[in-house]
């Protein structure tokens, strides 16, 4: 049985597909046997993010609609065996995923995998409905800025109302917080919300907080997840929050910007 | 300047303070609204039936509020009786 992992947020743009392909590719890499489905039906872009795009024949709702099974429709990752994507559908039509459809195809990739991964779309409407109705876990995608905060306040209700496991009044789904874009300077200056401000407001489980980075555009120019980036402050962030997810205790980084001479702190501006 | 000046134009109250004290009330609004019972439209609408039987009120006259602490849920029920109901 897989555990099936939900990265969702409410607002779109805050790095949930950033997200979702580290969070895939570290679970991989340390063994685990993982799949990360793309539910971004018409704006699919996970497959880029993986550097996969190319490849991609068959997608979820061809799987779905019996046009083609799971294994022609997954993508085994180039650089991790235990990694596969499965890619979302170019069509229009968002309602393409049903319940029923969408829970057979978990069932299945449950039989042979560790970990499923969700990467959910924006909103709070039937795809990202879909995308954590059967979740396990959730990791809230958060951006230190009043609207992602509030929209993943909104989707914490969501969760715990609408989800499969609050339907059938089985143990709630456990939400983590990933806070991402975070600039410790600009907290410093405080022109930013901090990581104690979000988390006094949404007092959830702290996954990890990811940097803003140029790390993560070059990542995604070259279709490598940024979590391989074991020299960049994101990619070392990245690695961290999946350690934290499989238990290990690890010591927050990046929180604050490198500790500058007490003159020139002095005398700064 | 004193040296005083100097710790304090080190850290100016930015925009960051304001934008958590909005998030805690409007979080807070959401929240409550969110965990408002179902029932409280179809319980505003037959509070207003039974009583437009007896005096004739607007049909916004009747407002239901719900609220909710740690320890208790308020349902506050307010109804604005038109002036010389008193017959
Ligand atoms: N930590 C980060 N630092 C810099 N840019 C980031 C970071 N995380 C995400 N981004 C950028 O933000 C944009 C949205 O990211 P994406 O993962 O696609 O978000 P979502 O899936 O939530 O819409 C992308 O251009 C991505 O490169
Ligand atoms: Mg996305």
């Amino acid at each position: 049985m897989a555990r099936t992992i939900v990265i969702t947020s409410g607002k779109g743009g805050v790095g949930k597909t950033t997200t979702a392909a580290a969070m895939a590719m570290g679970l991989a890499q340390r063994g685990h046997r993982t799949v990360v489905i793309d539910f971004d039906v018409g704006l699919r872009n996970l497959d880029l993010i993986m550097g996969c795009e190319r490849r991609v024949v068959y997608d979820f709702v061809n799987v779905i609609n019996g046009e083609a099974n799971l294994n022609q429709a997954l993508i085994r990752d180039k650089r991790c065996d235990s990694l596969y994507v499965l890619p979302a559908s170019q069509t229009r039509d968002k309602e393409a995923l049903t319940p029923e459809g969408v829970g057979k195809v978990l069932e299945e990739l449950s039989k042979g995998h560790d970990y499923i991964v969700c990467d959910s779309p924006a909103g709070i409407e039937h795809g990202a409905t879909m995308a954590m109705y059967f979740a396990d876990d959730a990791v809230v995608v958060t951006n230190p800025e009043v609207s992602s905060v509030r929209d993943s306040d909104r989707m914490l209700g969501i969760l715990s109302s609408k989800s499969r496991r609050a339907k059938q009044g089985d143990e709630p789904i456990k939400e983590h917080l990933l806070l991402t874009r975070y600039s410790a300077d600009r907290v410093e200056r405080g022109e930013m919300l901090g990581v104690d401000d979000v988390q006094e407001i949404l007092s959830l489980n702290l996954l990890g907080v990811i940097p803003e980075s140029q790390a993560v555009l070059n990542a995604s120019n070259a279709g490598i997840p940024v979590v391989l980036d074991n020299a960049s402050n994101a990619g070392q962030a990245y690695n961290d929050m999946v350690a934290r997810y499989l238990g290990e205790d690890l010591p927050m980084r990046f929180l604050a910007t490198e500790r500058k001479g007490i003159f020139s702190r002095l005398f700064r501006g | 300047m004193g040296l005083l000046d100097v710790f304090r134009s080190n850290r100016p109250r930015g925009s960051a303070s304001v934008a958590k004290e909005r998030l805690q009330i409007l979080v807070a609004h959401d929240r409550a609204f969110r965990n408002r019972p179902s029932y409280l439209p179809e319980l505003q609408q037959e509070i207003l039936e039974v009583i437009r039987k007896y005096v004739e009120v607007d049909l916004d006259a009747v407002s239901v509020n719900y609220e909710q602490d740690d320890e208790q849920e308020f349902l506050e029920l307010n109804i604005v009786l038109p002036d010389g109901s008193r017959s």
